[in-house]
């Protein structure tokens, strides 16, 4: 398959919004736009199984053109499993986001189009091979947030979108620093060429805290989390699900396919930090998320405990850690994402998303309030849905280092699951449950697009709960060659 | 010989024939300002086009003349701006008492940067210098019945001849230690002696006055302020730009023997200049200020680029300015539109922007976009080439400030992002429609903003021709 497909469909989608008239076709040229995304996506995936056993190369579909030939950067885009999980991933959120703003009367086209340009982003980082175009891509996806929190957000959305919008303006100055040691000390910028050449040990270590950092601001890590609780709270229902379901994942996967990857002497000799890092983000996420009394700062919070177990898997270094790690990405964005579109759907209805004024939602609108349910019980790691799997895999992977502190801070995040038992239950049984406000006995359930936008998501979680080797095995291939990067770098020293 | 000479200056040559034609229509029966500035466009149109048409590379004059493929691309980027510019200024010089002479001034400037840049001499690029400052100084004045306007242009005449005089101490100096001033035989004189480095103090204070460099910038934000909108984006894009073009020459040529010394002061003036540009234009509220000092922090990004002496280092820049020309004039072609209109020119007028000029205000944003190096328009990429020529000695302190100084720069240009979209205003500026002819300037300037990144021929046609440190 043609993997530019992905980039240019979104991009004609954006271009045709432009030139659509009125509301109707609006909906229509996003709704089929992000139909096809999926489509791609999941015609991606089938290619992809088939080829899987035929191809050894590491990447498929591989496709390079010369760009700017002076300076070496090229388009050169191609897929392993992982990229394949986070497309999948960003095209079942950019349909439900789609869904979910069927109702967006005011300046739907710019919003519309900025959601494509969004995705257009996340798709074009998600392929590319080329650290250059890599970078392109995930500038490009900042600055539509901006726009979309700033004008359509509620509360105080101009300060959260200038400080969402700094924050990772920031980081990407971390990672293009990190790029440009790279660049120069290897004289290439395609991503499979550098992971054969061995880079100098103390260029590696220079450089990956660059890396590292700057795209662990896009994924929450402490202490660069702030910019979450407040982006997504003021952010509209479906810039919410795409920032944690889609912007926070660019940040792990640059993590993982950058940072670790290109640089593995660094990866074992700063891991001990990343640990502790994410350790702290998920205890410390966790019991500020107790202290929350607004819905969306209650998901904001409990994203950066998530986001935590993406950074400890990675931090841990083995096979199976890094395993859950993907996982508790993809589990992560489908969750965040249904959780935030439920909560846009109580918040569309009652007009509040303080948990003390809500209640006794089950009575009036049942289907919304089932979503609700399913997605806190995904988060809090339910067997069945696919939170349960992500996070057990990363505790596995994690107890797999045999270094002591490690396990302490495994044990450590483990027991964080209690305080996010304690939250998620809490909060939904106040809302959904207990006495109810005679203001709400009028209320409507879901629509038939919020039912669909919903439905996809859960359907994603489902299978990923239920069978969860599904995904194993699409991943698989990929973190071995990472391993085997990593490896290299233990018997070199 | 003739046909040598008519080739080699033939832009030059059409800049003069464009002047005296215009003297002419002058002294002969009145026009209308509008069939005039129909004319004037047209020719400098055509002046465009035919600046792409067969040149050639040669050496005039004993050497005080050259001329080379590098050339030709910086003066087509020029005619190009002007262009740009005489579009944009149509419905300003349609109500004004004397347009043939502003363009007599503005045209007889640019004659003056061609011979700059073509300049084989440190004479002759001096007095290419000079006539393109003058001229300069008498159109700040133009708005007549401005005061404020008169002061810009005093405050530009007093500035340049200041940094004038510097520079041609500078170049006397360099011509008693050396017993020449032609750039071919220069470096194999220039030792770095003491004199020597004095000299070359002198003139990089002299040039450093001419693209604002920090701390020789104090004059930008007054001059900006008061000058009519034509002659401020003249100022920021046409004049900086030619004055960086034969900067960059000139170091990578006449003063490469020591290139040591001055690469740590391009490291310093760079840091400063992006700082100071920076802090500054956080706190504009008058929309040609707050251009006035992100265009000095574009020239500390600039500066980057140009102490990589690399091939890509100098290519950079010039692709740099191509795109600034676009982006930059962007953003003063709708300050323009809108001053021209409505006589709004400070920030906080642009609140709620948006809601009466959607078209108006995409472009602004594209263009201030553009200058902060956002993708997908071009600026990210002219930006972060400079960058990455900069960083190629192996600077990742400097480059690590500079690219989190780009996150200071984000804050401001957003700020009024956030004005145009978010802000909401009692009294928002009222729709506006605009005129043809700057109608089709900004679109020129989008189709650039949009195209140029994206093209890389571009990038790779200047490339072929730059040269770093022989």
């Amino acid at each position: 398959m043609n993997l530019s497909l992905l980039i240019i469909v979104p991009l004609l989608t954006a271009v045709s919004l432009l030139f659509s008239k009125g509301l109707k076709q609006v909906r229509t040229f996003s709704l089929a736009g992000s139909v096809v995304q999926l489509a791609l996506s999941i015609f991606l995936l089938t290619e992809y199984w088939q080829q899987r056993s035929t191809v050894t190369s590491p990447m498929l579909f591989e496709d390079s053109y010369t760009w700017f030939k002076p300076l070496g950067i090229n388009y050169h885009v191609g897929v392993d499993g992982i990229s394949i999980a986070m497309i999948l991933l960003t095209a079942f959120v950019v349909m439900a986001g789609v869904l979910i703003s069927w109702a967006q009367e005011t300046w739907s086209k710019e919003f519309f189009f900025l959601l494509m340009l969004l995705s257009v982003g996340a798709y074009g980082f998600f392929i590319s091979l080329d650290l250059f175009t890599l970078f392109f891509f995930l500038e490009v996806a900042v600055i539509p947030k901006f726009l979309l929190i700033g004008i359509w957000g509620s509360g105080k959305k101009e300060y959260s979108a200038m400080k969402l919008a700094l924050m990772l303006m920031g980081g990407s100055a971390l990672v293009f620093v990190g790029l440009a040691g790279i660049y120069y000390n290897t004289q290439t910028f395609d991503m499979l060429q550098i992971a054969k050449t061995s880079i100098p040990l103390e260029v590696q270590q220079f450089f990956f805290p660059f890396a590292f950092v700057g795209f662990g601001v896009f994924t929450a890590l402490f202490p660069f989390h702030t910019w979450v609780p407040d982006g997504h709270s003021s952010a509209p229902t479906a810039a919410s699900m795409f920032l944690a379901g889609i912007s926070m994942k660019l940040g792990g996967y640059g993590c993982l396919r950058v940072a670790t990857f290109l640089m593995p002497d660094a990866a074992h000799s700063y891991s001990w930090i990343i640990i502790l890092l994410a350790t702290i983000a998920i205890i410390y996420g966790a019991f500020a998320t107790m202290m929350q009394t607004d819905l969306k700062y209650i998901n904001a919070y409990s994203s950066v405990s998530h986001c935590g177990f993406v950074l400890l898997g990675i931090g841990m270094l083995t096979k199976t850690s890094i395993n859950g790690a993907v996982l508790q990405m993809v589990s992560h964005g489908l969750m965040t994402a249904l959780f935030f579109a439920a909560i846009g759907m109580i918040y569309s209805r009652t007009h509040t998303r303080v948990v003390a004024q809500l209640g006794g939602l089950l009575k009036v609108t049942p289907f919304i309030s089932t979503v609700f349910v399913i997605a806190g019980l995904c988060s809090l790691g339910l067997p069945g849905f696919s939170g349960f799997v992500a996070e057990m895999t990363v505790f596995m992977g994690s107890w797999q280092n045999p270094d002591g502190w490690y396990r302490f801070a495994t044990i450590l995040a483990c027991a964080s699951i209690v305080v996010t038992a304690v939250y998620i239950l809490r909060a939904t049984g106040k809302t959904i449950m207990g006495p109810m406000s005679n203001a709400y006995e009028t209320l409507t359930d879901a629509t038939w697009n919020e039912k669909l936008a919903a439905g996809l998501l859960i359907l994603g979680i489902v299978i990923i709960g239920v069978a969860p080797f599904l995904l194993n095995q699409l991943i698989a291939p990929g973190t071995d060659v990472i391993m085997q990067q990593l490896g290299k770098a233990i018997t070199l020293k | 010989m003739w046909t040598d000479f008519l080739l080699l200056m033939k832009q030059e040559m059409a800049l003069v024939v464009i002047i005296f034609f215009l003297l002419i229509l002058k002294l002969g029966k009145d026009r209308s300002n509008e069939s005039y500035l129909k004319i004037v466009n047209g020719l400098l149109l055509l002046n465009l086009i035919f600046g792409f048409i067969s040149n050639r590379d040669g050496v005039l004059f004993n050497e005080m003349f050259r001329n080379n493929g590098l050339m030709v691309l910086e003066k087509n980027i020029l005619n190009l701006g002007m262009l740009i510019i005489s579009l944009q200024s149509w419905s300003w010089l349609k109500g004004h008492k004397h347009t043939p002479e502003f363009y007599m001034l503005l045209l007889s400037t640019m004659l003056g940067m061609f011979f700059m840049i073509s300049g084989g001499n440190l004479l002759m690029f001096y007095l290419g210098l000079e006539l393109s400052t003058i001229p300069l100084a008498a159109a700040a004045n133009f708005d007549l019945t401005k005061r404020r306007s008169s002061e810009a242009a005093m405050k530009l005449i007093f500035s340049s001849a200041f940094a004038s005089a510097l520079l041609l101490f500078g170049i006397s100096m360099i011509y008693g230690t050396t017993g020449t001033l032609t750039f071919s035989q220069l470096p194999q004189h220039i030792t770095g002696d003491p004199l020597q480095l004095f000299a070359f103090i002198l003139m990089l204070a002299g040039f450093g006055f001419k693209i604002s460099v920090v701390p020789f910038h104090l004059w930008t934000a007054d001059v900006y302020e008061g000058a009519p909108v034509a002659v401020t984006s003249f100022l920021s894009v046409i004049s900086k730009g030619a004055v960086l073009f034969v900067f960059v020459s000139v170091l990578y040529t006449v003063f490469r023997p020591i290139a040591g010394v001055w690469y740590l002061m391009f490291f310093i003036l760079s840091l400063l200049t992006i700082f100071v540009g920076n802090l500054f234009a956080i706190r504009q509220n008058n929309f040609k200020r707050f251009l006035a000092f992100s265009s000095i922090a574009q020239i500390g990004f600039i500066l980057i680029g140009i102490g990589g002496s690399s091939p890509e280092g100098m290519s950079a820049v010039v692709y740099f300015v191509l795109i600034y020309v676009f982006s930059n004039l962007a953003a003063f072609g709708v300050v323009s539109v809108v001053s021209a209109a409505t006589g709004k020119e400070s920030i906080s007028d642009y609140k709620g922007f948006y809601k009466t000029n959607p078209v108006l205000s995409w472009m602004l944003t594209i263009a201030l976009f553009s200058l902060a190096g956002v993708p997908p328009t071009a600026g990210f990429f002219g930006k972060y080439f400079l960058l990455f020529a900069g960083a190629a000695k192996g600077n990742y302190w400097l480059i690590s400030i500079a690219a989190l100084n780009l996150v200071i720069s984000f804050y401001y240009y957003l700020r009024i992002v956030k004005a145009i979209f978010m802000a909401s205003n009692a009294e928002p500026i009222e729709k506006i429609t605009i005129p043809l002819f700057p109608r089709l300037a900004l679109y020129a300037c989008m189709v650039g903003v949009i195209v140029v990144g994206f093209v890389s021929w571009i990038y790779e046609y200047i490339h072929s021709l730059s040269y770093g440190l022989q």
